[in-house]
């Protein structure tokens, strides 16, 4: 049986790629499967009894060594804050390529914490800042250092220690351009290298907290149970920095739907399912519930989703119990199937994801082409005619054509970058000024007003010709001829309507990244964890793979 | 030191605030990225050129002839450069094509070395006294080294270079017979067993 792919005209809308969920493929889990057999060592902690100071961790394996460079501050309550205007964090931190020198620790002292203002250098990988959730931090330490273990529940509540705020990579502030250190086999896959950094900050706030615990009271302290940690993970804030990054990188982002989607069409294909596999994917159905009762928001738009998701995965449930049976030929197809005549979109993609679990050899080698050098399809073939153009723009973006931009809530938002922080924003065209200033990213509507060019233009006028007096329209023709060799590299939506969440961008990335429990504080910015649940560092070499689904809170 | 991806973001953006769509910003941020790779001055040549183009008047040359003379003071350098490159099928066929006045050519060559990539020749340049090769976008020689590229460029004339080996035939013989006393002489029964098939692979 040959499965189509899907659709990229009803995948690549935002309310659907809004209802991603982590999986198999999300870059923290392949980042844990990749690493798990590299030696993991804390090299340094030099913190003061408050718990402030320096430590290194890292990952060793033959000559190469990634090392987490960790600064831990002391800051006024008033100035912690998650957003991005911040200038002060409770800990900074950086990746550097090596074994960092006594005077690289001194350099990178001056300049982590200053983070976006500091500067690093081509042996600096990624950089990042949190902020202690305050609240339980200090329990934890309060518990610890009178000998008990914490309260869970509130742990539940919150997941972490710390959050981020943000992790950079890929050359800001100076750290290492890619190409430096593409070819390395390790890091073949997007992010793997801020998934590092995360997952060693994890292992810091496990450290930092048990020792400010045992100098607060060293007669007393206990450590926190290893179960505890475990079940908790780092949190993120996350703004719109987030969005433009999936639009400014079209042939990555068709790479990583384009594995999301090639891996469903395997699964689909398989005529037999074995009893072993489909154990484990009902068994992962059943305890991702407890995934899902206890996320945690104060957001009405996500308490909603997360209602219908709870109320569709028990229908889901009691189908596959009741009424299926996995002996039939192609179950898999048969359950995608009823997905899309039966549930909501949030649904078929959470159960796309755990679809995948059993599968590690169709999963892994995908894992691999999830990158992409993007600089290969830079050129315009300037040689194709305009016609040719018209035809890949009605073919690739029919409902985009359908758009009318004459109306007002067509247009209603701009994306415009803010001087202050040099951060991305998205504001009301009519309400609010700067919209000349407006950024390349709504393509639906520069693809539109392209189109209608091209219909006055001879047909067989070349791409060249044309750019000759049309600039104004050369970053869409680029993106047009990209979409017609890769189909799931354009957000098939109007990016600057009315009615855009823009969270659903986020949630399409963060789900890549293998976020759990999407916490939108706005439809701009939303908190999530990371690796809550994940196996710690000195586990890595032998753990449970199913670990997301079995988190206990 | 600034990252080349900071040098691609800041170029892409200084160049659409002083009047360049989108499009054209993101070639001139990928240009400026490579000439700075390259080892070549693309950013303090930008800067220079923004500076220069709010006073003075540079011409677009839109369509690219054998022979380009501006009637300006010089050619703008990016405008040449894109449609340079936009026009590289039908440029190529050119046998020499020589420009008049161009505004700090250094710009200009980081659009000619992209050119010769996706023509898949070598590119020749003379910039007055001064000579260029532009090897398919891996690298720029030059004789520039000790000097900087000059503001303006009077004559430009640009050549593709047919691809052909820099060698004579008997150079190549020669240094060929060496490497084959590499290899091992075949027994007869080396020929039969050692690759598998036999003395006879026919049906």
């Amino acid at each position: 049986m040959n499965i189509e792919l899907r659709d990229p005209n009803t995948i690549m809308k935002l309310s659907r790629l809004g209802s991603f969920h982590q999986s198999k493929l999300s870059f923290l889990r392949s980042f844990l499967n990749e690493f798990k057999d590299w030696d993991y060592s804390r090299d340094l902690f030099n913190l003061d009894k408050n718990g402030y100071g320096e430590a290194v961790y890292s990952f060793k394996k033959g000559k190469r060594v990634y090392s987490l460079v960790c600064f831990a501050n002391q800051i006024k309550d008033e100035e912690r804050s998650d957003r991005v205007i911040a200038t002060k964090w409770d800990a900074a931190f950086t990746l550097h390529d090596g074994v960092p020198s006594k005077d690289d620790i001194e350099r990178l002292k001056n300049e982590v914490p200053k983070q976006e203002v500091g500067r690093l250098s081509f042996k600096e990988l990624t950089l990042s800042r949190a902020n202690k959730s305050v609240r339980v931090f200090n329990h934890v330490v309060d518990s610890l250092s009178e000998g008990k273990q914490p309260d869970l529940e509130l742990l539940s509540k919150v997941g972490y220690l710390y959050r981020t705020t943000a992790v950079y990579g890929s050359g800001k502030f100076g750290l290492a351009d890619r190409f430096r250190i593409k070819n390395r086999e390790e890091i073949n896959g997007p992010f793997r290298l801020e998934m590092m950094l995360v997952y060693l900050v994890r292992q810091f706030t496990f450290d930092q907290v048990n020792h400010v615990a045992h100098h607060k009271n060293p007669k007393t302290a206990v450590k926190l149970d290893k179960q505890i940690c475990k079940n908790l993970g780092i949190g993120n804030s996350t703004g719109l920095g987030m969005a433009p990054f999936i639009v400014n990188h079209p042939t990555l982002l068709n790479n990583w739907i384009l594995s999301r989607e090639t891996a469903l069409k395997k699964i689909r294909e398989i005529k037999n399912v074995q009893d072993k596999d489909a154990e484990l994917f009902i068994d992962c159905v059943k305890k991702s519930l407890t995934n899902i009762t206890s996320w945690n928001t104060d957001s009405e738009y996500q308490q909603n989703k997360i209602k219908s998701l709870l109320k569709n995965i028990r229908k889901f449930i009691d189908y596959i119990e009741n009424s299926f049976d996995f002996k039939a030929e192609y179950p898999f197809n048969k359950v995608y199937l009823w997905l899309e005549q039966n549930v909501c979109e949030e649904c078929i993609e959470y159960v796309v994801s755990i679809m995948m679990e059993p599968y590690n050899h169709i999963i892994e080698p995908l894992v691999s082409n999830m990158s992409s050098d993007e600089d290969k399809y830079f050129n315009i073939p300037t040689n194709r005619t305009v016609n040719e153009l018209k035809k890949i723009i009605e073919k690739k973006y029919p409902n985009i054509l359908d758009i009318n931009f004459d109306q007002k809530e067509s247009q209603q938002n701009f994306w415009f970058i803010s001087k202050n922080k040099e951060e991305p924003r998205l504001a009301d065209r009519f309400e609010e000024h700067g919209s000349e200033l407006e950024q390349p990213l709504a393509i639906a509507r520069d693809i539109k007003k392209l189109y209608e060019k091209l219909l006055l233009e001879k047909e067989n006028l070349t791409i060249a010709q044309f750019l000759s007096s049309n600039s104004e329209f050369r970053h869409v023709i680029r993106r047009a001829f990209i979409v017609e060799k890769f189909p799931y590299s354009e957000i098939q939506d109007n990016t600057i309507g009315k009615d855009i969440i823009p969270i659903d961008m986020l949630r399409l990335k963060l789900s890549f990244f293998g976020a759990l429990k999407f916490d939108p504080r706005s439809d701009k910015w939303l908190r999530i964890c990371m690796f809550q649940g994940a196996p710690l560092p000195t586990e890595l070499k032998n753990y449970d793979e199913q670990w997301v689904y079995k988190t206990n809170n | 030191m600034r990252s080349l991806s900071e040098i691609e973001t800041a170029v892409k953006r200084a160049s659409r605030a002083v009047g360049y769509s989108w499009g054209n910003s993101e070639e001139i941020g990928k240009s400026i990225r490579q000439l700075e790779l390259f080892g070549f001055q693309g950013i303090k040549n930008l800067n220079k050129y923004y500076k220069d183009k709010s006073t003075k008047k540079f011409e677009d040359l839109n369509i690219i002839n054998e022979i380009n003379e501006t009637s300006s003071d010089a050619y703008c350098p990016i405008i040449l450069g894109i449609s340079f490159l936009d026009q590289i099928k039908s440029v190529e066929n050119f046998k020499t094509i020589k420009f008049k006045k161009i505004a700090y050519p250094v710009i200009f060559l980081s659009f000619l070395s992209r050119a010769s990539e996706i023509s898949g020749n070598k590119i020749h340049v003379r910039l007055d006294q001064n000579e260029i090769l532009l090897n398919l976008n891996v690298n720029i020689c030059s004789n520039f080294l000790d000097q900087d590229i000059p503001e303006f460029a009077n004559e430009i004339e640009i050549k593709f270079i047919d691809n052909k080996d820099s060698f004579t035939e008997s150079e190549w013989n020669s240094l060929y017979k060496l490497a084959e006393d590499t290899f091992v002489e075949e027994s007869d029964s080396l020929k039969e067993g050692a690759a598998g098939a036999g003395l006879t692979d026919n049906d």
